[in-house]
């Protein structure tokens, strides 16, 4: 099997039952992931396919040969933190750190959904131009990464920090259902 | 989780032709349910058929829009045309799940999820559904997520999918493709009552395949929406939900409703009964409450999850005043 993950091919012998997170940490060692739950309740195991937050715990790997897999090492350009790691630090994102990989991968993703202008669940308008990245709509969009410390303060502070608060975002979501 | 062979056939038929070799084969969407079920050994297909990289596009008409079971829910839920003509169905996959798993989840998976009652998951219950005869612990057990309608002896378990409750709602049919060849089937047959085989959750043939959900033309659906009661407020099953569509004439009296209940059935709950008690009367709040009485008529509660019956009405009269505005209300 052939993979793509942070920029870097991988061919492998793999059993079909291996998840995509078992890839990445036990047999490729890219331990910055982490498995919380294994079974999507906790957002821990956060990766992006194509730019598109997935959790790798419910992820066969054999489903994602050459797609464009990044993980939090992906993240990291010539030994230079990624902003959003850097604001987790400067707003106490965290305490213990086991679900920051995700809750960073997962905000990532959720930053691109804006603006392709997918809509959230509190949306008030979906018929609506725009979408504004308010207190609430980041919480509810973020709500599929648990934080068992209590950081989600700091960790709301971090993305808007990074992600300026109240910006507007395009609704027109310009990808058709054809991947 | 035992071994399974993999494959990724290029057709809807090639899929269907693999599956029938195979006597335990299962159809492989985005895996969000289905893997967690094999790692539970709930499910021990020794042949998964990856069919998420087929049926992947949202076909848009005046008339009706056909959505490919293998479009995910997020680019449902996403697209334009639906968050225009039929909000509600945007609201119901909005209120289900978290993003990531929204990113994975199919449509066709979606619609074939299985129940979450833990005693299902537990293998130390009992279980009608899992092992068929050997009992129900839930009846007597920890039961506020149970169901209040349709229910039998054997099984008080509920369907979990928000999605498919506004498609209940929106009169969706889904399109079959099996060995027999094409056939379609309205949303609301496709999922059973429990009755003495809770087991037999649809009625899907052997190896048949959803390969797409149209959509019908329905104007009224553009004054929709989904309202979900949950224990928290993102990221959680229903309690109950509803999946309402008003049409109301410029003398206040209701031309058309439509009505879907979740979180309270073995299957998404059409009200029909509520539907055609509304139907031609002034939209009002009494009669939102006169029909939801109607409506939960047979409602029977268990130990924990008497509340629902109440909930429900309430939660059926408040997403109808919603759509109806404050000021006719």
């Amino acid at each position: 099997m052939h993979f793509i993950i942070n920029g870097q091919n991988h061919a492998l012998d793999l059993d079909s039952r291996t998840s995509l997170l078992d890839l990445v940490r036990d047999h490729l060692l890219l331990t910055g992931t982490k498995k919380g739950c294994n079974q999507g309740a906790c957002g821990a195991c956060t990766v992006l396919v194509d730019g598109e937050r997935i959790n790798s715990c419910l992820a066969l790997a054999v489903q994602y040969q050459d797609r464009t897999i990044t993980t939090i090492e992906g993240l990291v350009s010539a030994n230079a933190l990624h902003p959003l790691q850097q604001a987790f630090i400067e707003h106490d994102g965290f305490q213990c750190g086991y679900c920051t990989p995700g809750q960073i991968c997962s905000a990532i993703g959720m930053m691109a959904e804006m603006e392709h202008g997918v809509p959230s669940a509190i949306t008030a308008d979906l018929a609506g131009e725009t979408v504004q990245l308010t207190h609430d709509e980041l919480r509810e969009r973020m709500s599929g990464n648990l934080c068992r410390c209590g950081a989600h303060n700091g960790i709301i502070q971090a993305i808007q920090d990074s992600f300026a608060e109240g910006g507007d975002f395009k609704t027109n979501y310009p990808k058709e259902a054809a991947e | 989780m035992i071994a399974f062979d993999y494959t990724r056939p290029a057709s809807a038929s090639e899929a269907i032709a693999i599956a029938a070799k195979q006597a335990h084969a299962k159809y492989l969407g985005g895996g969000t349910n289905l893997i967690d079920l094999m790692r539970e050994t709930i499910e021990e297909p020794t042949a998964l058929v990856d069919v998420s990289t087929l049926s992947n596009t949202i076909d848009v008409r005046d008339d009706r829009i056909l959505i490919g079971a293998g479009v995910k829910n997020t680019a449902v839920a996403a697209h334009r045309a639906i968050r225009e003509r039929y909000p509600m169905l945007a609201r119901a996959i909005l209120a289900g799940a978290s993003a990531q798993i929204r990113n994975m989840a199919s449509v066709g998976g979606n619609i074939l999820q299985r129940t979450r009652c833990t005693y299902f998951y537990d293998d130390a219950a009992h279980c009608n559904k899992r092992w068929p005869g050997t009992g129900c612990d839930a009846r007597d057990g920890f039961n506020r997520n149970h169901a209040i309608l349709g229910a039998s002896p054997a099984c008080v378990a509920t369907h979990p999918s928000d999605m498919c409750v506004a498609l209940a709602a929106l009169d969706a049919t889904v399109h079959l493709r099996g060995v027999d060849g094409d056939r379609t089937m309205k949303l609301i047959d496709l999922h059973r009552l429990p009755g003495g085989r809770p087991d037999i959750e649809t009625e899907l043939r052997q190896g048949e395949l959803i390969t797409a959900v149209e959509l019908p033309s329905l104007p009224s659906a553009a004054r929709s929406t989904y309202r979900k009661v949950r224990d928290r407020s993102s990221y959680a099953f229903a309690l109950v939900s509803v999946a309402a569509a008003l049409d109301v004439d410029d003398a206040g009296h209701i031309r058309d409703v439509r009505l879907a209940l979740g979180g309270i059935a073995h299957k998404p709950w059409r009200a029909f009964a509520a539907e055609a008690a509304l139907r031609g009367t002034p939209a009002t709040q009494p009669n939102f409450r006169d029909a939801a009485e109607i409506e939960l008529k047979d409602a029977a509660g268990l130990r924990d999850n008497t509340f629902k019956i109440e909930l429900a009405k309430r939660t059926i009269v408040a997403t109808l005043s919603e759509l109806n505005g404050r000021d006719r209300s």
